[in-house]
């Protein structure tokens, strides 16, 4: 398993190698540039900008300066934000999304995996429908309709929370629960599918006539075959949930790195787009390689190959 | 998914003729009432934004006097700032909501399955290449994806569908790739290979049909999904053009006038979400039907 | 099954309508939050739209980054709090030579920085060589060297020495500026723009090269200003917060304690946090809330004139386009009345001219007059009778609801009156910058909102060689009036040449204006000292809270 890990994560190197390459070059190519304004900047003006972030030289050479800068760890300034680089942006904005993130996607599998599961082992019964009627509702709602809605009647109306912000331990429970709800929905849907594949299969019928009690033959059987789907689905979920939601930042005002995911593409601030990018990347593939390990572990008949 | 006894699928010419696996999972998808209903909401809907423009208001007729109000005798749904009638404009939307959500969902169903069962298959270096292909797919930034196909391409409809293929099939590769992974070792696929059995076939005859439980499953969560990011599209100026709308830009835009015009937001909504509901029964009527031990249940 | 199905929907609903009917339940408004004891600081909190670029007045741009800097920095003549007109800030008093030319600034004695370091006339010299140097790279240098004798030699190379440009400092407290050729707005420029204002080029130059970009003076504990505040924490995307500055000249009027900044970028995010009281105004306000605020909280409605112009911005080199009977038809079509009416709602004036009307004395005379049936008549002598072989108008707008709803209306307009077919398409605000500029577009939505308070902004945007014309439109006539304005002796004098131009405008339109901006906010009650004014401008050291 120990080669297994290694081989991936030097493949790690190449794979990232060309999100970086593409990205540069797909950037480029976006019409508008970092200083494209309303009041247009005036020729002398924009050569002299250009001048200072490099952005006169070659485009070829732009890229290898950038690599150069890249291999020692230095994601270079933000365009945007004048006194601030991009090494800074995100370790400024990181912790915040990784926060948020943990809470909704505790919010996320407790909820969606107990809906799941309940669902799946009350086949075609109301808790079933119910079940999945609640998860339903959670795809059917999107986050830019629940959050502004939570807000509505807990902060508003009740006064319970503020409106928006990131300041007490307050201040997470409506995010998460927001973001949480989405992919709770997806969690429940997922599980009880898996479950319901296994749950049928003739060694759970042997572990039940053999007298296992029907808590464990859930949990010790059929939920660890069940949830494959789930585990194929969270891993780059969950990469896309660590590193910011746009829309769930947006809403409530919180300094995250998911407003900079979005916004560094609107206003083509070409070295936030490529840091940003490539965090998302390096989590993906480090997920992926989770998913794939512990796929493994839940079914002992495959080896890592 | 892991089903043994699905072994007669692996050779159902010549064991039953005239009692075939589909026909016997269409008598049991009539069976479930669920799955019924869901599917007559389903066509009703269908055949509401297909042919009821032709007889509800115009979609696009603006009244800018009377602009929005709630439902009325004239105006079943209320109109909306404009003083468009909604009922029109949920009808059409649907039209292109539609149009989307089955067209982009099946390209992305269509390319993650074939992609991550040939992936699965295959295994070693072939399997390794394709999914860290598919780990570059995830990360680049969809933003910029889009904004460029428009550039080189201008916009049309089959952009869209690019688009939101280009995104959508990736999870459901993966998902298909770690089920095909699971069953490739099982007795009956050791059968097929020993009876000589081409790839093609053990693929699309034996392994894809036997992982199709999360497939259905993971399809109805795409289609809501997909018509969501038709929304956000638009937002980058691909998609509908106004006057024309789809439900995704009128929840959108009912959503950010919730407080003062309730009905743009819960018109749209409570007609998407019927639609969603409706479409997940209809899968998990779909899944329990192709599952040939729940019939023995 | 199906009652299932029905239930959820129905509950999708309740909620919805539950939600709903909070808002007619007045919850606590903001002005209940004063459970705070007496001597609590007196802190403003305001929504600042974005999240800021920098706070170098030097290289910014934007209105958020205005409205922080405002409270930092001052330049040496400041904004009147009522009609921004100029008044004495850094500098206590000045003269201007008979020909207009040069600009002789008294400082105020024992006038401080910030941090207690004298601000003195050499340092202002310095500042302003720093925003005309080319590696610094200010996108508003040109706002100082299109007035300043010298400046734009100097900015472009071709003039080396410094002391040769306009700028002198005879003595520690006597500041003087040439220029190029009078210009009756300078001091307006002076006082309401911040390029304009002086930074502390000591304290930069012990970060790095005083020309160089990126320096990290401006990060908290290392700005210093010369305003009213100075800058106390700065969380990115979270809060910035400024409190009183002690060596300000003018310390005694300041009577906010602090002011809070918060970078919120949705604006219907911004409007909660007014309604549960974590701010006292918002940045502004969502036009869908404003009737709910008409009805609901019609004392925190505040709508006020703002100094800026809607318009359709015309191809002039593509047809239809280029015929200007096809220009005047349409703009005849658009029923200017029943668009900020019904559609934009916030109180705005409907523009039949370019320039805004009573913008330092000047209402435009000329003025768009016709009916449906001279639009027709124009449409038709074009040679398109009814919109017969008129060619599809493409018409591009920057993705929002509003600009679409507008685009919807007029869209319908014209297809009524006068059979023209629109094709509307929405694009991400870069691309649509980048296909004004590249001039790629038969007709796009536009606007201009003024930095200064003069006529004479409207007008040289569409100069022939205008960075911001962008129609392919150019008027040698034009052209010739506004150098004229220019060189005018008296404001009566300048006001007759522009209103010939403004003649010009109105018969060739370039651009089709729409209807004059409003801005519309939500604003606790408790804020005094604040007064309605042509910029959006609101000068903080007049500002206080009531209880």
């Amino acid at each position: 398993m120990l080669r297994f890990v290694l081989r991936r994560l030097l493949e790690m190197i190449p794979v990232l190698w060309v999100i970086v390459t593409a990205t540069f070059f797909m950037i480029r190519f976006v019409p508008g540039g970092p200083f494209t304004a309303e009041k247009a900047v005036t020729p002398e003006v924009l050569r002299n900008l250009e001048a200072h972030y490099g952005l006169d030289k070659p485009l070829h050479r732009q890229y290898l300066d950038y690599l150069g800068n890249l291999l020692q760890g230095d994601l270079g300034p933000s365009f945007k934000y004048a006194n601030r680089t991009v090494n800074e942006i995100i370790a400024d904005k990181l912790p915040t999304s990784l926060e948020l993130g943990l809470w909704s996607l505790a919010v996320a599998l407790t909820v969606g995996l107990t809906l799941g599961v309940l669902a799946a082992i009350r086949r075609n019964t109301w808790l079933d429908y119910l079940c999945s009627s609640v998860a339903m509702t959670g795809i059917s709602v999107p986050t830019f309709v629940l959050g502004p809605l939570l807000v509505l009647f807990f902060a508003i109306h009740l006064g319970w929370f503020n409106a928006s912000g990131w300041y007490g331990p307050a201040d997470r429970v409506l995010p998460a629960a927001t973001l949480g709800c989405v992919y709770a929905a997806y969690v429940a849907r997922l599980t009880r599918g898996g479950m319901l594949e296994v749950l049928g299969q003739d060694f759970i019928r042997t572990a039940r006539a053999k007298g296992a009690s029907e808590v464990r033959v859930v949990f010790r059987h059929a939920l660890r075959g069940g949830l494959l789907p789930v585990v194929s689905f969270l891993g780059p979920a969950i990469a896309g949930i660590l590193t910011g939601s746009f829309v769930i930042e947006t809403i409530f005002q919180i300094p995250g790195l998911g407003r900079e995911f979005v916004n560094s593409a609107f206003n083509r601030d070409y070295t936030l787009v490529l840091g940003t990018v490539i965090l998302y990347a390096a989590l993906i593939i480090v997920l992926n390689l989770v998913v794939d390990v512990v796929q493994v572990w839940l079914n002992p008949k495959l080896k890592f190959e | 998914m892991l089903k043994p006894t699905s072994l007669p699928a692996a050779a159902p010419v010549e064991l039953e003729a005239g009692h075939s696996p589909w026909g016997d999972a269409w008598r049991r998808l009539r069976k479930n009432r669920l799955a019924v209903a869901g599917a007559i909401v389903l066509l009703i809907l269908g055949f509401l934004c297909a042919f009821g423009p032709l007889f509800a208001q115009s979609y696009q007729e603006q009244n800018l006097d009377l602009g929005a109000t709630p439902p009325s005798a004239d105006h079943w749904l209320g109109t909306d700032t404009l003083g468009r009638d909604l009922f029109a404009r949920i009808l059409y939307g649907g039209r292109i909501s539609i149009l989307v959500g089955l067209v982009a969902t099946f390209v992305a169903l269509a390319i993650g399955v074939v992609y991550g069962a040939v992936a699965g298959f295959f295994g070693g270096k072939i399997d390794s290449v394709m999914m860290r292909l598919v780990d570059i797919m995830y990360a680049l930034p969809f933003t910029i994806f889009v904004i460029l196909l428009m550039v080189f391409f201008g916009r049309n409809i089959v952009l869209l569908f690019v688009a939101i293929g280009a995104v959508e099939w990736l999870t459901m590769a993966r998902i298909v790739r770690g089920q095909i992974l699971t069953i490739k070792k099982m007795e009956f696929i050791e059968a097929a290979r020993s009876l000589g059995f081409g790839k093609r076939r053990i693929i699309f005859r034996h392994m894809i049909p036997n992982v199709l439980g999360p497939i259905i499953v993971y399809t109805t969560l795409t289609i809501p999904a997909v018509m969501l990011l038709e929304a956000f599209l638009s937002f980058l100026g691909l998609g509908v053009q106004p006057p024309m709308s789809s439900w995704g830009v009128l929840i959108k835009d009912g959503a950010e006038k919730m407080e003062e015009f309730w009905w743009l937001l819960v018109f749209p909504g409570t007609v998407f979400s019927l639609s969603l509901f409706s479409l997940n029964f209809v899968g998990d009527g779909l899944r329990d039907a192709l599952d040939v031990r729940s019939a023995k249940d | 099954m199906r009652p299932t199905t029905l239930a959820c929907c129905l509950a999708l609903g309740l909620i919805v309508g539950l939600a709903g009917c909070g808002r007619s339940e007045k919850p606590a408004a903001p002005a209940a939050t004063g459970a705070t004891p007496a001597k609590a600081p007196m802190i403003f909190r305001v929504g600042n739209g974005s999240e800021v670029q920098d706070l170098d007045p030097q290289t910014v741009t934007g209105v958020p980054e205005h409205k922080v800097i405002m409270a930092l920095f001052e330049g040496l003549v400041t904004e009147n709090p009522k009609d921004l007109s100029p008044m004495p800030g850094l500098a206590e008093s000045w003269t201007i030579s008979a020909d207009g030319l040069v600009y002789t600034f008294t400082l105020r004695p024992n006038l401080r920085w910030s941090n207690g370091d004298p601000i003195t006339a050499p340092e202002i010299v310095e500042s302003f060589r720093r925003i005309l140097s080319p590696s610094l790279a200010s996108e508003y240098a040109y706002l100082v060297y299109n007035f300043v004798a010298g400046a734009r030699d100097y900015y472009e190379g071709r003039l080396p020495d410094f002391a040769q440009v306009g700028f002198k400092a005879p003595d520690a407290r006597t500041f003087v500026v040439t220029l190029n050729h009078p210009t009756p707005y300078l001091l307006k420029i002076m006082a309401s723009h911040y390029s304009w204002w002086p930074v502390p080029t000591h304290i930069i130059a012990q970060h790095g090269p005083l020309d160089r970009k990126r320096l990290p003076w401006t990060k908290p504990g290392n700005l210093v200003g010369s305003g009213p505040f100075v800058l106390e924490s700065w969380e990115p995307n979270k809060l910035i917060s400024v409190v009183r500055n002690p060596h300000y000249w003018d310390a005694a009027t300041v009577k906010l304690d602090a002011i809070h900044f918060y970078p919120t970028e949705d604006l219907a995010t911004d409007e909660r946090m007014f309604r549960t009281g974590q701010v006292d105004m918002t940045y502004e306000l969502p036009n869908t809330k404003i009737d709910a605020y008409r009805r609901d909280y019609p004392e925190s409605l505040q709508i006020d004139p703002y100094l800026g112009v809607y318009f359709y911005r015309c191809n002039t080199a593509r047809p239809p386009l280029n015929d200007k009977r096809v220009r005047q038809a349409l703009a005849l079509a658009i029923d200017r009345e029943a668009i900020v009416k019904h559609v934009t709602r916030g109180d705005e004036q409907p523009a039949y001219a370019v320039s805004y009307p009573g913008n330092s004395g000047y209402t435009a005379r000329a003025r768009l007059t016709g009916t449906i049936a001279d639009a027709q008549r124009l449409l038709a002598e074009a040679g398109y009778p009814g919109g017969k072989g008129c060619p599809t108008i493409e018409l591009v707008y920057n993705t929002s609801q509003n600009h679409r709803a507008i685009a919807e209306a007029i869209q319908q307009m014209w297809r009524k009156h006068l059979g023209v077919n629109v094709e509307l398409r929405n694009e991400e605000w870069k691309v649509y910058i980048d296909m004004q500029q590249t001039k790629n577009f038969m007709m796009q939505r536009g606007g201009w909102i003024a930095d200064y308070l003069d006529p004479h902004v409207f007008f040289e945007i569409w100069e022939s060689d205008s960075g911001n014309n962008n129609t392919n439109w150019s008027s040698p006539e034009y052209d010739r009036l506004l150098h004229a304005a220019l060189a005018a002796k008296t404001d009566a004098e300048r006001y007759e040449l522009y209103q010939q131009m403004d003649a010009i405008l109105v018969d060739e339109l370039p651009v089709i204006p729409i209807y004059y901006y409003t801005k519309v906010a939500a604003r606790s009650k408790r804020i005094k000292g604040f007064y309605p004014t042509l910029l959006d401008n609101h000068p903080y050291k007049y500002i206080h809270l009531a209880d």
